[in-house]
Parts: C-alpha cells; sequence; structure tokens
C-alpha cells in the first residue's frame, strides 16, 4: 500500500475521478488560481506517493481533529487525510502506548527531513509536567520531531496563537508553535476549529506544488486568510446601510440584519467561513444567526467579550473617570489660588500714581 | 506572540482610552475651574442700557453671518459651518460610535445609514484640505497661525482620514487601520483641554460674556 500513489487510494476507496476533480476545482479556486490549475492540482495529487505525516497533539480538545474527520459524510477531505501516511495521531492511530511511540520515531527516521509535522493545541511552558505524552514533556517531543519536519503545519487556534490554553491569566504558560519552531517553515492554519477543507488545501498545495502555501503576516495561507468576514458576508449590504439586529430575537435579527452590534467580530476575522461555509458548505455562524467569534484570530477569547461590539472599549471607566473628575477639581483649585494670589500680589503692588509723578521728566 | 497589530487595538480599546478619557476629564475641570476662577473686575458704571439678554442674545446670534462677512471670507465661515457640522454627524451618527458610547454611559440614540455618513466624512475632509490650503495661501491667516493651529488641523482630520480607511479596508489592514483611528480619536481627545479645541465649551461663556459686557455698555457685539 505504500507504493501507492493518492489517485489509487482515493479510486480504491470509491471516490469518483468526477468528484476528485469537483474537489480540485474547488481548491484552485478557493486559492485563487486560473480555473486550469484545478486539473493541475488533480494530475499533482493523483501521482503524489503517500507523504509521511505526524500528527502531535498537545493542549488541544481534538476538535480540529473532528473539523476534519468528523464530516455528515464522507468528504474527499477526509478521504486525502486518510490517504496520507498518517503515521502518528493519538486520536486516529490503533496503536497505543510504546507501539504508539515507536511508529512514531520510525516515521521520524525513514522520512527525516521529509515528513510534514502537524501539531494541534499549545505548548505548555511554565512547567513541563503540564502536559506529557508517554512521560516526554510536550515542548521535548515538538523539539525533537521537528528536527526532521519538511515544514510544520500549526493547525487550530491553538498551536497557531496559543488558543484558550493561553487565556488571561494562561496559567499552563500555553505558546503558539511558532514561538518554539524557528529554525523550520510554520504554518498557521488557525481557527476553532479550522475549516476541514482548509486543512487539507495546505497539504494539498504542499503535496502540488512541493512548496507551501504564500503566508501572511501571521503566517497564515493567504489563499485562504486574505479576506475578512465581514467583507465577504451575505449580510453586509445591511451593515452598509446601517440595518442592526439590536439583539438575537428582534426583527432585525428575524429579518437576518448585520450582527455588529451583537460582538460579531466579522470586520477583523480573516477566515474563508463565509465563502466555503461550514457541513459542506451548509452555513456558517453569521448565517445560523451568530456574530462571528474572530476564532481564527489570536487572543480571539480575550479581546473585549463576544457580545460586545467591536469598537466598545474594554476598560470600565467608572473608577478612572470618579478620580480624573476629582484630580481635574484638586488641580484647577490649586492653580486657581496661585491666580488669586498674583492677582492679589499685583494688586498690593500697585503704586499710586499723582500728577505730580506724570509731569517729572526722567 | 506575532499579534502586534490585535495587542495594538486592544491597548487602544482599553487602557489607551481609559488614559484618554483620564486626561480629558482631569485637563477639563482643572482648566474651567482655572478659567472661571480668574474672576473679572467687578464693574461699577451704571449700564448704558438695561443689559437684560444681551448675553445670551450674542451666544445665539454668533451663529449668524454678521453683515458682510460671507462674501468677505466665504471659506471661513461656509468651510466652518461644513466641517463642524460634518464632524458632528460622523462622530454622533455612525452607528459604530454610537455601539461606543452606549458601551461608555449606557445609552444609544439612533444612526444614520452608513453611506450617507461616509459621503459626510469625505465633504468634512475635503471642506479641512480647503480650508487649510486657503490658511497657507491667504497672507492674513498664514501670518496670524501658529504651530497650535496646524496641529488642531491634524488631530482634527486624522480621525475622519483613518476612519475612513479603516472603514473602506484602504492601505492598512482593517484592524490596525481601526486601531490607528481610536488612538487618533483618543489624541484628539487628550488633545482638547489644552490647545484651543477646548472652544467647544469655552465658546458659550466667552460669547455670553462679551454679549453682556457689551449690553452693558451699550453698543452692539
Amino acid at each position: 500500500m505504500d507504493d501507492m500513489t493518492l489517485g489509487d487510494l482515493l479510486r480504491q476507496r470509491g471516490v469518483s475521478r468526477r468528484t476528485f476533480l469537483k474537489y480540485c476545482t474547488a481548491l484552485a479556486s478557493l486559492m485563487a488560481l486560473p480555473s486550469g490549475m484545478g486539473e493541475a492540482i488533480a494530475r499533482a495529487l493523483e501521482r503524489a506517493r503517500r507523504p509521511s505525516v505526524i500528527w502531535l497533539s498537545f493542549q488541544e480538545c481534538t476538535g480540529c481533529t473532528e473539523s476534519l474527520s468528523r464530516s455528515a459524510t464522507p468528504t474527499v477531505e477526509e478521504l486525502i487525510l486518510n490517504a496520507i501516511s498518517l503515521d502518528y495521531h493519538h486520536t486516529l492511530q490503533a496503536a497505543s502506548g510504546t507501539a504508539a511511540e515507536a511508529a512514531r520515531e520510525n516515521a521520524m527516521q525513514e522520512a527525516f527531513g521529509h515528513y510534514l509535522l502537524i501539531v494541534d493545541g499549545s505548548i505548555p511552558t511554565a512547567d513541563p509536567g503540564y502536559s506529557t505524552i508517554a512521560g516526554v514533556s510536550n515542548v521535548a517531543m515538538l523539539a525533537e520531531t521537528a528536527k526532521g519536519a519538511a515544514a510544520v503545519v500549526a493547525v487550530g487556534s491553538c498551536a497557531s496563537f496559543g488558543g484558550l490554553p493561553a487565556a488571561e491569566p494562561n496559567p499552563t504558560g500555553a505558546v503558539a508553535v511558532s514561538e518554539l519552531v524557528k529554525d523550520r517553515p510554520v504554518v498557521n492554519v488557525p481557527g476553532c476549529p479550522p475549516i476541514g477543507v482548509v486543512i487539507t488545501g495546505v497539504v494539498a498545495h504542499y503535496l502540488t506544488f512541493g512548496s507551501l502555501p504564500e503566508l501572511d503576516a501571521l503566517g497564515r495561507p493567504r489563499v485562504f486568510y486574505g479576506e475578512t468576514i465581514h467583507d465577504r458576508c451575505y449580510r453586509r449590504t445591511f451593515y452598509d446601510r446601517g440595518l442592526f439586529a439590536e439583539s438575537f430575537d428582534d426583527e432585525g435579527a428575524r429579518k437576518g440584519w448585520c450582527l455588529y452590534k451583537l460582538g460579531c467580530k466579522g470586520p477583523v476575522t480573516y477566515n474563508a467561513c463565509a465563502t466555503t461555509k461550514w457541513n459542506a458548505g451548509t452555513s456558517f455562524p453569521i448565517q445560523s444567526g451568530h456574530g462571528c467569534l474572530g476564532c481564527s484570530e489570536p487572543a480571539f477569547w480575550d479581546v473585549g467579550g463576544f457580545y460586545n461590539a467591536l469598537s466598545v472599549t474594554t476598560t470600565p471607566l467608572t473608577k478612572p473617570t470618579g478620580i480624573a473628575l476629582a484630580a481635574g477639581a484638586v488641580a484647577g483649585a490649586a492653580v486657581a489660588i496661585g491666580n488669586r494670589r498674583k492677582q492679589a500680589a499685583t494688586r498690593a503692588g500697585h503704586r499710586r500714581a499723582t500728577l505730580a509723578d506724570l509731569e517729572k521728566t526722567s | 506572540m506575532t499579534s502586534t497589530s490585535i495587542d495594538f487595538l486592544l491597548w487602544v480599546r482599553g487602557p489607551g482610552f481609559a488614559a484618554a478619557v483620564v486626561i480629558f476629564l482631569v485637563g477639563m475641570v482643572w482648566r474651567l475651574i482655572e478659567i472661571f476662577s480668574l474672576g473679572r473686575k467687578p464693574d461699577l458704571s451704571l449700564p448704558r442700557e438695561r443689559g437684560g439678554a444681551s448675553g445670551m442674545h450674542t451666544v445665539f446670534r454668533r451663529f449668524l453671518f454678521p453683515p458682510g462677512m460671507l462674501r468677505r471670507g466665504p471659506v471661513a465661515y461656509l468651510g466652518g459651518y461644513i466641517f463642524h457640522v460634518g464632524f458632528g454627524i460622523v462622530l454622533l451618527f455612525f452607528i459604530p460610535h454610537i455601539e461606543m458610547a452606549r458601551g461608555v454611559v449606557g445609552f444609544g440614540w439612533p444612526g444614520l445609514p452608513t453611506p450617507f455618513v461616509d459621503l459626510v466624512a469625505v465633504i468634512t475632509m475635503v471642506t479641512l484640505v480647503v480650508m487649510l490650503v486657503s490658511r497657507l495661501t491667504d497672507p492674513v491667516k498664514r501670518f496670524i497661525s501658529t504651530f497650535e493651529d496646524y496641529l488642531v488641523w491634524a488631530l482634527t482630520v486624522l480621525p475622519l482620514l483613518t476612519g475612513y480607511l479603516a472603514y473602506h479596508h484602504l492601505l492598512l489592514p482593517y484592524r490596525t487601520m481601526l486601531a490607528l483611528h481610536i488612538l487618533a480619536a483618543e489624541l484628539l481627545l487628550v488633545a482638547m483641554p489644552f490647545t484651543k479645541l477646548i472652544h467647544f465649551v469655552t465658546l458659550f461663556p466667552a460669547r455670553w460674556f462679551n454679549g453682556d459686557l457689551f449690553g452693558h455698555k451699550g453698543v452692539a457685539s
């Protein structure tokens, strides 16, 4: 089976060529490639040998794996995941214990310098004991496994930016993969969870072109994270017209108006949800009536409340206001007293001038 | 973490905004107490006319164009009106601004459609540019202009410009531009008590005082 190409495997699993081409064309359009590239992707993917992939899970919830593997119906994304030589994945592998660790070590040795390392979950740095696998701390395992990786894909917001484990006050000292892996290319595929096709899209890009896609300033593939949810949102016209839902059950909400006032983070969130949608293109959060949480952005868990509008301030002002008014009054009174004194001193210093004074010639 | 722009945005929305409000309030209370406590020499003369409502009169009358002045200084009068009203509309009736106010003071008010506010913002910015050009080219205006005049011009135009760029997703990522926009507004807030921008409050007592004084002397103000 190791000699089989991806094309062979997909055919074996009953994926028709039509379905496969549809996937490749959709991927090409998602990645904003010329329409002909769909076929090129298909050709490259079909011929691709099963790349060795090691998937490490650290402080995570398995939601990213779920996003990829638990679609309602088996999708091409899932099959591609199955088709790659997933040599090590806690959740999906059958082996456990020593055998599982041996699988990782074997894969590392056999494909040293060529395997793709996928990581989900953040890495605790406060104490290595917070998260260990087979007695090996997450930091040590990441360092060891990253050494032989051709590239590292940080899947999910935890691996990309620290995620929920890194939320204030970050008790485990959780950090992103990119904080620890400095000498290997790291691609961030954030989202809580990321869209399945985006995860496989990165892998497909790697298989097709032999390189990683172009990244933005946050290490995310531009092709999927190039535009905001807001810019591609079907409710955008309501924002432009100033029509907003005021609560989740008012007339505006029923009419599908913009959710900005209810805390939607669409305007500052770069992701492909509004275009690819979820569950085989069924819907996405805004379509189901809830604002975007901004889950593909750093620190989305700590950006001033999910239900506060984006322009709302995040620090309570009651106390500072009171202090400011008092301080202003004190400063004003002090300056006023100073001015009064100056006036009094000036008055006291006045000399009475007489006619005789004026007639004096100096 | 590689999240400089979100940290920046969080800072301007949180501690930065609180700091700006504190400086603004300290400055306003301090300066107003200072100004009003200066007092005036008691005027022992008899009023030439029954002063009456002359002070109040002037507060409102000064909103009108003095005869002939509209022709002599169209840029100052029309431009002044357009940019003040425009700035007010953008500041008070853009929905995200109202939401921000609701977050701070606990209540909001109806807004205007975004494209309209957008248009007003453009008109306001163009007007401000025209006024700057007039200030630079008119020899008299130029002569009486100080650094502070150019500073408050910049502080006024920056929130409009950054807001416009942020809304249209121009030049920089929206998040960075939004943060810059909020920062620009905070700078305006901070500068308000300590520059001639304080006129947004003092113009009313100043007009009243002038009107009252001239009424006392029996001359038109």
